[in-house]
């Protein structure tokens, strides 16, 4: 075993004392124990209730996912591409990526109505910023070469685009996809939490109002667990896309 | 490359066009007045709403826990990442949690919060200081590593303590990046404690925002949200301009 996954074990293994520490401080009421929580996500797990509210957030983020990889690259290679509309979109882009979106929900609310729509449009909403800026960057930095190649070569706009600057751009695609789909799951549970009836957002609220926090703590050791593994999927596939991009020899 | 004013006169024009076909489409019956106003009724709702003192106390309560958070989480973070910076086998194995962790929603951990703490402002500090605090911390790790390894080998010739070279060698060479942290510790803290108020407060301009909704009262809804609005891009862009004014002399210099 390597020395990384050694010291991950060793951290867990600290991680885990120290919520149980916590727990004997806090009492079992206000902290469940981490034996507790984990019995209780096996619990979950087994749950057709549970598997029904996970497929309904599964669904709102893939598809909150898709408008925000559709939208966001083509967003990202718009600007990367049109130097006058970068510029004069920079400072809107960082003021939308910084703005504390939750503030906007009702709002949301209001134009999407109570359900899916608004889970998905306000998980779309988070998750499309980073791809843009992400894809945007990655467009800016092929290198010229390639550019002048497809130019010579006369391919259309729509052709550079899918088979040069699209796939060169891929890299920062994967990196964007990476924050864009943590920012996107983060909205998908928060518009569970305020308006929805499914969901793992709703199993929370549905902890928090029965004060249930063996429930809250496993739902949020089961996300954890999900977007660590979305993480590292995805992490490790921009790695292998990069070793297999960078020029040889 | 086009010229500084011009490129301003242009991001204005865009602004003000796109606010000007929002406020048509609101005033021609485009878009129904029970789902978004026209943008001058926000703006007059949200002086209203300030002018009259209203909305005051919310704000300054939201400012208050805000201000303490962020402080707390600026200190943190940075000893945080000095901390990793120092110990590269603690970060290593840290990384996926680090990367992880803005996609699981932290908040869900406030009513725990409450109930140990109470209904008070203390959950909501820690609640923005836990969404700040990692954000910061990785920035700050970023800025250490890219120090030039001559600055450091200097220092070590010079003979500095570790705290010397922690207060002038190593956080003035990452700074740029300290200032990216906290702008984006700013936005997350934002984002931690209006959520913190919209779910369960007595308080704050969430859940003036969130009352405001249950109760149809889209002025005051709207006039609320512009303020947050408002002030949370202007304090965004401000530190962004700083963030660009360093970068800017550091590579003039």
């Amino acid at each position: 075993m390597s020395q990384v996954t050694l010291d991950r074990i060793a951290l867990a293994a600290v991680l885990v004392a120290i919520w149980q520490i916590l727990h004997q401080i806090a009492g079992a009421f206000a902290l469940p124990s981490p034996y507790a929580t984990l019995q209780m996500a096996g619990v979950l797990l087994g749950e057709e209730d549970f598997a029904r509210h996970a497929l309904a957030s599964l669904k709102a983020l893939a598809a909150a996912t898709a408008i925000a990889v559709l939208g966001g690259t083509a967003l990202g290679l718009w600007l990367g591409t049109a130097r006058l509309a970068a510029a004069v979109a920079e400072p809107f882009l960082t003021a939308i990526y910084a703005l504390p979106k939750v503030t906007l929900y009702p709002m949301i609310l209001l134009i999407f109505g109570l359900g899916l729509q608004s889970k998905i449009a306000f998980g779309a909403l988070h998750g499309i910023m980073p791809i843009t800026i992400f894809v945007m960057t990655g467009v800016r930095s092929i290198s010229p070469v390639l550019l002048k190649t497809a130019r010579s070569m006369r391919l259309s706009p729509w052709q550079s685009a899918m088979r040069i600057v699209l796939p060169a751009a891929l890299p920062e695609l994967l990196s964007g996809l990476r924050v864009g789909l943590s920012l996107t799951l983060l909205g998908t549970l928060i518009g569970e939490m305020f308006a929805s009836r499914e969901g793992i957002g709703f199993l929370l609220v549905q902890g928090i109002t029965l004060l249930d926090g063996e429930r809250i703590l496993a739902l949020t050791l089961l996300l954890f667990a999900f977007s660590v593994s979305m993480n590292l999927l995805l992490y490790s596939a921009e790695y292998r896309l990069r070793g297999r991009l960078r020029p040889q020899g | 490359m086009i010229a500084g004013w011009r490129l301003l006169a242009l991001r204005w024009a865009v602004l003000i066009g796109a606010l000007g076909a929002l406020e048509a489409a609101c005033r021609f019956g485009a878009i129904d007045r029970l789902v978004l106003l026209p943008p001058t009724e926000m703006l007059a709702s949200a002086v209203r709403l300030v002018a009259s003192g209203k909305a005051v106390p919310d704000l300054l309560a939201t400012g208050r826990i805000m201000a303490v958070a962020i402080v707390a989480s600026l200190l943190l973070g940075t000893a945080g990442g000095i901390a990793l910076h120092a110990l590269p086998r603690l970060k290593r194995a840290l990384a996926p949690l680090l990367s992880s962790y803005y996609s699981v929603p932290v908040f869900v951990l406030y009513p725990v919060l409450i109930l140990i703490f109470g209904l008070n402002d203390l959950p909501l500090i820690i609640i923005g200081a836990l969404f700040a605090v990692i954000i910061m911390a990785q920035n700050t790790m970023n800025g250490l590593d890219r120090i030039p390894l001559a600055l450091d080998k200097t220092a070590r010739m010079l003979r500095l303590s570790a705290w010397q070279r922690v207060f002038h060698v190593m956080l003035p060479a990452a700074f740029p990046y300290l200032i990216v942290g906290a702008k984006l510790a700013v936005a997350y803290c934002f984002i931690g404690v209006i959520a913190g108020e919209f779910i369960l407060s007595t308080i704050g301009m969430g859940h003036a925002i969130a009352f405001a909704y249950n109760d149809f009262d889209n002025p005051a809804m709207y006039g609320l949200m512009t303020l947050v609005v408002v002030i949370a891009t202007t304090i965004n862009l401000s530190l962004h301009a700083w963030e660009h004014r360093v970068r800017r002399r550091r590579e003039g210099a």
